[in-house]
């Protein structure tokens, strides 16, 4: 068995995955950390509903969000019709297709993890820095985010993370073509159904296993990067 | 360009009502009252950070709220320094950077303090470069007072700044406040409960309480009032006389102080002759005599006239007297009043022992409030 070396279809799911998720996590931290100040701090009209909402992909099944997907964004769906007609933008069957249906899944994690962030953060000192002649934008970008910037961090890991494990809304969703969107738990899932696939998926199931690791281990490197700084 | 603030709002939370109306000018206007009496609810809405349901906060000419105009300018445009009894630091920048963060946000309004005054004022030279972290707790409200200097406020909000810190670090706190008041001449306005902070630092005084401003003018005014069980059901209530350091006496160990028409001996006070003092004098100190008593230990004995009297609640008798025109408060029981047959128009010599008296420049005058 060659375990240790990866063949080229290897690595093509490899960086479809690491593109996908990497796009989604990106593309997923402002909205998630916008939604989790509004949930955090907000006191509007249907914040209650808006919760919900944010919360529903942890209790739908992914393949039921795939298909939602497929039904708002298809070619024929609202949005998708409306993407296509003005900006000749095809999200089913394509890369960027397979970002957003990983990143609906993990944008729950997502959000909740920033939520918490911004909820430790002391509403008093916003209000000392209001008191000193800050705005609210002023606020949030000079004592908000820099407090809770650790928890965006873990955000933006733990959604990257959840999109490369996403499996049932993204071949729903985006389909399984390799070196677009066959991501690794596809190409694993491919391997499986092949004779003597078995070595591939083994191969494709390690490199899952370090780069969620990886990616967990540098954000707490970071962290602490930080938490030195701030104690010096 | 006039000093003034003008408050008159009206707000409600669940059973607890606040009603409140006043004017603070230029000095120190202090906002006395129990715990709960909604003082800092009232400097919260005068802040901003919550909204009166009705009324007015007029600041130099100036609307921060009116209901009826609807005007409600956000925190951030009112101009005023508020510091906190946590001293509420950002904890992720050094002293200098919490220092400058109102100084860069003050809107226009023209840099007359400036950082190298505040912080040689406040000491705060050597702890520029640390994290609010590595500040003890007398530091850490020293950096909030000086950031709250350097946002040029019109108006400095003082909430119980002084609440959480032991009696040396507020003592300390307490001169540097007074020198901030003579040296940057901000007027502020001063919440506590505490009648020692009140009698040190008071030009003007509003007692609280309940949600309503039962008494308001100048510390002597009011404080020799009878009729405010905020200030009267009080083991230290007490009366507050403006004096000039006379002379000091090196030989008995005493100073002497001119205030009231009345040379009041004192214990030494660490303040210059001529300058002023402001002495306290507690009623649970002031022993009425019929005739001017001597071989006495007591050294202040008084004139006055018995000007009147209101029972308190414990069963003690709290007598107003007028040495002149200054007010004096004596406490004393019923048993007192029926035996020297005490009433209103009598002439009588209050005797005060001179350790009671207690001047502003020395750390002595808190403890004999607040015990």
């Amino acid at each position: 068995m060659s375990l240790a070396l990866l063949s080229p279809d290897d690595w093509l799911a490899v960086r479809v995955s690491v593109v996908v998720a990497g796009r989604a996590a990106a593309a997923g931290l402002p909205v998630a950390a916008g939604t989790a100040y509004l949930l955090a701090r907000g006191r509007f009209p249907g914040r209650t509903l808006l919760d919900a909402l944010v919360q529903a992909p942890l209790v739908v099944s992914p393949v039921v969000l795939g298909f939602l997907l497929l039904l708002l964004f298809g070619v024929q769906g609202p949005l998708g019709g409306a993407l296509m007609r003005w900006f000749g933008i095809r999200l089913v069957f394509t890369s960027a297709g397979a970002s957003l249906a990983a990143g609906i899944g993990a944008f729950p994690l997502m959000v909740r993890t920033i939520r918490l962030a911004f909820e430790a953060v002391d509403p008093r000192l916003e209000m000392a820095a209001a008191s000193l002649g800050a705005g609210p934008i002023d606020r949030f970008v000079t004592v908000t985010l820099p407090s809770a910037w650790p928890g965006l961090l873990s955000a933006a890991v733990v959604g990257f993370a959840a999109c490369l494990g996403e499996f049932g809304a993204v071949i729903t969703f985006a389909g399984d073509i390799p070196g677009e969107t066959q991501t690794l738990p596809l190409a694993i899932y491919s391997d499986l159904q092949s004779p003597g696939g078995e070595a591939a998926a083994l191969r494709l199931a390690a490199v899952a296993v370090v780069l969620a690791l990886a990616a967990v281990a540098a954000a707490e490197v970071l962290a602490r990067e930080a938490r030195a700084r701030g104690a010096a | 360009m006039s000093a003034r603030l003008d408050v008159s709002v009206g707000w409600s939370a669940g059973a607890f009502t606040l009603a409140a109306a006043f004017t603070a000018g230029p000095g120190v206007t202090v906002l006395f009252g129990p715990s709960g009496a909604g003082k800092s609810t009232l400097l919260s809405l005068i802040a901003g950070a919550s909204k009166p349901h009705a009324g007015h906060i007029i600041l130099q000419g100036e609307a921060l709220f009116d209901a009826d105009r609807g005007v409600n300018l956000p925190p951030e445009a009112r101009g005023l320094g508020w510091v906190f009894q946590d001293a509420r630091l950002f904890p992720h920048l050094t002293v200098e950077e919490n220092l400058r963060f109102g100084l860069r946000r003050r809107r226009g309004r023209p840099a007359f303090i400036a950082p190298d005054d505040v912080a040689r004022a406040l000491g705060l030279e050597r702890l520029l470069a640390r994290r609010p972290r590595h500040l003890s707790g007398g530091e850490a409200q020293r950096v909030a007072l000086g950031r709250a200097l350097l946002s040029q406020p019109k108006l400095l909000l003082l909430d119980e700044a002084l609440a959480g810190l032991d009696a040396a670090r507020k003592a300390e706190i307490l001169r540097l406040i007074e020198r901030v008041r003579d040296q940057f001449a901000v007027p502020m306005l001063y919440v506590t409960h505490s009648l020692g902070e009140t009698v040190r630092l008071a030009d003007r005084l509003v007692v609280l309480q309940d949600g309503r401003v039962v008494a308001e003018g100048s510390l002597g005014a009011v404080l020799a009032r009878t009729d405010l069980p905020a200030l009267a059901e009080r083991a230290d209530v007490g009366a507050a006389v403006e004096g000039v350091v006379a002379r000091h006496d090196a030989a008995r160990g005493v100073t002497l102080v001119r205030g009231a028409g009345v040379e009041w001996v004192c214990p030494p006070l660490d303040a210059a002759v001529g300058s002023r003092a402001r002495l306290a004098v507690l009623a649970r100190d002031v022993i009425l005599a019929l005739a001017p008593p001597s071989g006495l230990s007591a050294r202040n004995i008084v004139k006055t006239r018995i000007d009147a009297f209101a029972p308190r609640g414990d069963g003690s008798v709290l007598v107003r007297l007028l040495a002149a025109d200054q007010p004096l408060l004596a406490l004393v029981t019923p048993d007192s009043v029926s035996a020297l047959d005490l009433r209103p128009g009598l002439e009588v010599w209050a005797v005060v022992k001179s350790v009671a008296l207690e001047g502003v420049g020395r750390q002595g005058l808190a403890s004999a409030f607040d015990g």
